[in-house]
């Protein structure tokens, strides 16, 4: 059963950047794209595992660290030449607080 | 808002590509409708000779099919030709009676076959070769007649004799000129073509006039006759003499023509509503016929379109390769020499190779390449870029890799190269998947070969055989843009040279300033644009542009080197490579404290500590901190080490007091961010145990002072230093190697190393700024100790603060 947790303030997030949350099924990378808008991935990259967190986040899009794919944050999906995906989780902003549905 | 309406006449290679430069930097502009004469979408039509000759098929070579059309909202009308354009009513009308009003049109015509005007050129049997329908006649020609009889020795008219040949005809080649090809060869490289398609069964008759086409029985063509009075049989007659524009349409609305449709820098005709790309136009009085300047058009005439005003289409130097499997030939610009050019020439006729290279003002301005064309990409750049050979001109000939070259165990033929042969090492890519991408994808430069491919997006070192096999699958379609006028990304046009100059110039000091100012296309750039952004403003600006972590790769962010696994390795600086006990111990306890699976020395003289857990770095920095180590920067691009001899404190030989030193360069260029990453080695005689002579700024200590050594590389490809200046003592080395960096950090480009920076300005230019010039040096020495003055140790930042919380994680 899935619910709402409390991750932190939204400004404890770096803008065009990334935290990460500790999860019995995996790490999941929240994260903050320069217009403030929030998204959740588990953090690891569709080609060969790398953390996303770590990447530079540029548009609605993030670039992994380890081999450069880019992830949109949206989708979880891979840019184009590239594919595969990886899991995507709900997250909401309120009241300046980041909320996680896991 | 309604759109305005884009019409295009023509469904080819150039004015699609128009229209795609177009969708990429203004998707909503127009509503956009296409007319096409072929029942087909848009395809590759110079795969035409490969389907010919029964190595690809027609599904293969298709570019953009239907779902392309419909996904940009494109009105596709497939097989209707247009008849007429009525500019007052702007509208255009197709044969069926189909008709399209346009805000702005599009022609794309293209150009046709020219039929020799000779008696009996309209009889069955008789065809020109330019599309898929011509394709289709002669395989079916071929599967049903035996003599084939092509008019034209040009490049088109080869390739279809190839093919035809594979396809079992006895192929003939009826020729004008004095040799084969003698547009793009001179008269030598003609001779031995000639002879390899010989040698493949193809038989040629030179300076021959054709008089008439003869019909047989059937009416169908029989024989080719000539002024001479003799005749050849012929079931199957390809004219392959030449093509010319279609400008008919053009004509018909009078639109000014002259061997083309005419049209301005900006691919405009006289009428400011029409735009016209590809074989049809006439620009300057030149008709191009080969893909890579078509493509160049339409991305000027794209932007036009698009009313973003910027870019002219001036001209182009062409290249050419033949697209006959096994055949490596390779020309471009002025072949032929004569005047006041000069020549160099190789020619093994035994073994089937010849190269010319010809050399006007110390400048490359052409060439011919037979038998072995590897190095002819990296030609035609040298000629493109207008380089001074002068200093490479006695090996110019032996090509690129005669410098020296330690990867790919010496591989350079592409086209040699079996199919299962590796080119990208880093990533495992073999030709085969290559080629393969090359062909199915429609790709066309070297960006989009990265991208689908992955090679050459590592380490980069392969990115020339890349090129060569591109080269040799698309022929006169490739192109290497000129190399200071790459774009930094995708995100814009701009090349690395105008944002640097931009930012100078205007001021900028953050990123979006960049962004906004330069109108990047997107709205904080990408992964590649923004660290070479950040770079530029903080090394211009120093102490007022404020760095952006957000923008700097995970390694620079994190002050650690990440791995493969997401854990990370610390490398703390042990100065000139020197430790006490104390910060031995201080490393054990923290390699023990934090469980470091590896501890290895370095090959700059360091201890690197592998395997570290992100939420671990700042305690174990802390640690370190306390024994007085810092961040090592072994993962940035800014200064990493400085090597050393044990020099003339030791060193029965030594000269000079090498670890001094290198303790003292290391500490004037402590935290000092650069283009890409710089080493430094100190060597205390020329025995150079510190292996000075690869590294980025080489010290050689002799008994009268020291020699400095700038632009090795010891990486991908070794490169040895070069002699920079002889100099006194330490504060000299200090000034030189110092000005050489602060140049190099104001001049280079992002991932731009010394030597591929030096190699690109010359040395002379460092010399003039940094040797002979005294007081231009110590100007560029005191703005590189301005910018490090208050440098501090990264590691004690993360440790207090804000950026600390980057390290750490939340727990639910």
């Amino acid at each position: 059963m899935s619910e709402w947790k409390k991750v932190c303030r939204l400004d404890e997030i770096p803008p065009q950047g990334a935290r990460v949350v500790r999860h019995p099924g995996g790490d999941i990378a929240v994260f903050r794209t320069a217009g403030d808008e929030v998204f959740a991935l588990h953090d690891k990259c569709p080609h060969k595992g790398g953390p996303l967190s770590q990447g530079i986040v540029h548009g609605r899009q993030v670039a992994c660290p380890l081999h450069g794919w880019n992830i949109e944050l949206e989708s979880g999906e891979a840019v184009a030449p590239d594919s595969g995906a990886c899991g995507r989780f709900v997250v909401r902003v309120e009241g300046g607080e980041v909320y996680l549905r896991v | 808002m309604n759109k305005s309406r884009l019409v295009m006449v023509g469904n080819g290679m150039a004015g699609v590509r128009t229209i795609e430069e177009l969708l990429k930097i203004a998707p909503d502009h127009y509503d956009i409708t296409i007319f096409g004469a072929e029942p087909h979408p848009n395809y590759n039509r110079i795969l035409l000779s490969p389907v010919l000759a029964g190595e690809m098929t027609v599904q293969d070579i298709i570019l953009n099919d239907l779902s392309w059309y419909e996904k940009n909202g494109i009105r596709l009308h497939a097989g209707k030709t247009v008849s007429r354009i009525d500019r007052a009513r702007r509208r255009v009308e197709a044969d069926d009676g189909t008709v399209a009003e346009y805000d702005r049109l599009l022609l794309a015509t293209g150009s046709t076959p020219f039929r020799l005007p000779i008696p009996g050129n309209d009889l069955p049997g008789v065809i020109g070769y330019r599309d898929i329908k011509d394709t289709d006649e002669m395989i079916d020609a071929a599967r049903r007649h035996r003599h084939a009889v092509v008019i034209g020795g040009g490049l088109l008219g080869l390739e279809a004799a190839n093919g035809l040949k594979l396809r079992g005809m006895e192929v003939t080649v009826v020729h004008l000129g004095p040799w084969l090809l003698e547009r793009q060869l001179d008269e030598v490289a003609g001779r031995l073509l000639q002879q390899s398609l010989e040698e493949r069964g193809l038989r040629f008759l030179l300076q021959k006039h054709t008089e008439r086409l003869v019909a047989g029985e059937s009416g169908r063509v029989a024989a080719v006759r000539f002024k001479d009075g003799s005749e050849i049989p012929a079931d199957l007659v390809v004219m392959a003499a030449g093509i010319r524009p279609n400008t008919a349409l053009a004509e018909g609305a009078g639109l000014h023509c002259d061997r083309g449709i005419v049209v301005n820098d900006t691919l405009q005709t006289f009428d400011p509503r029409i735009y016209a790309v590809g074989e049809c136009v006439s620009h300057r009085g030149t008709a191009y016929g080969l893909v890579a300047p078509l493509f160049e058009q339409a991305k000027v005439c794209a932007n036009h379109l698009a009313q973003f005003g910027i870019g002219r289409y001036t001209g182009s130097v062409t290249s050419t390769k033949l697209k006959v499997t096994g055949i490596d030939l390779f020309s471009a610009g002025d072949f032929m020499g004569g005047g006041d050019s000069e020549e160099i020439v190789l020619h093994d006729a035994a073994g089937g190779v010849y190269k010319k290279l010809v050399i006007k003002d110390n400048k490359l301005v052409g060439g011919v390449l037979y038998g072995d064309t590897a190095d002819g990409p990296w030609y035609f750049q040298l000629l493109k870029d207008g380089k001074d050979i002068h200093d490479i001109r006695d090996h110019l000939l032996f090509g690129q890799m005669s410098g020296g070259d330690a990867g790919h165990q010496g591989q350079n033929k592409a086209a040699q190269m079996a199919d299962s042969a590796e080119v990208c090492g880093c990533n495992g890519v073999t030709k085969g998947t290559i080629v393969r991408a090359i062909k199915e994808k429609g790709l066309f430069t070297l960006d989009e070969v990265k991208k689908h491919t992955k090679a050459a997006s590592s380490c980069g070192s392969c990115a020339g055989l890349v090129e060569q096999i591109l080269a040799s699958t698309i022929g006169g379609a490739y192109t290497p843009a000129k190399s200071e006028k790459k774009p930094v990304c995708a995100c814009t046009d701009h090349s690395h040279q105008e944002v640097r100059d931009t930012i100078r110039q205007q001021h900028l000091t953050s990123i979006p300033a960049v962004i906004r100012f330069m109108e990047w296309r997107t709205a904080d750039g990408c992964e590649k644009c923004r660290p070479a952004l950040n770079y530029y403003l903080i090394s211009t600006w120093p102490h007022e542009a404020k760095d952006d972590p957000q923008s700097r790769f995970v390694n620079e962010r994190a002050h650690a080197n990440i791995q493969k696994d997401g854990t990370y390795s610390v490398v703390p600086r042990l100065w000139g490579g020197l430790a006490t006990p104390a910060e031995l111990r201080a490393i054990a306890d923290a390699a023990e404290k934090y469980q470091v699976p590896t501890v290895k020395i370095t090959g700059g003289q360091r201890i690197d500590l592998l395997g570290v857990r992100k939420e671990d770095l700042p305690s174990m920095w802390a640690d370190l901190n306390q024994a007085g180590l810092v961040s090592g920067h072994a993962y940035g691009k800014s200064i990493r080490t400085v090597k050393t001899c044990v020099g003339s404190e030791h060193c029965r030989f030594g000269t000079q007091k090498a670890m001094d030193m290198g303790v003292q360069l290391e500490r004037m260029l402590f935290d000092m961010w650069s283009p890409h990453k710089v080493k430094l080695a100190v060597s205390g005689c020329p025995r150079n145990c510190a292996e000075a002579g690869i590294k980025d700024v080489g010290v050689i200590g002799v008994d009268s002072g020291y020699e400095l050594y700038v632009a090795g590389n010891g990486g991908i490809k070794t490169e040895v230093a070069q002699f920079l200046a002889k100099v006194r003592d330490d504060e000299e080395v200090k000034e030189y190697s110092g000005a050489f960096l602060q140049l190099y950090r104001e001049e280079g480009f992002y991932l731009e190393r010394t030597v591929h920076y030096v190699q690109r300005v010359g040395l002379d230019h460092v010399k003039a700024r940094v040797v002979e010039d005294a007081a231009n040096r110590k100007a560029l020495y005191g703005r590189l100790l301005d910018a490090l003055k208050d440098a501090a140790d990264p590691w004690a930042e993360r440790v207090q603060g804000e950026l600390k919380r980057e390290f750490e994680t939340i727990e639910l």
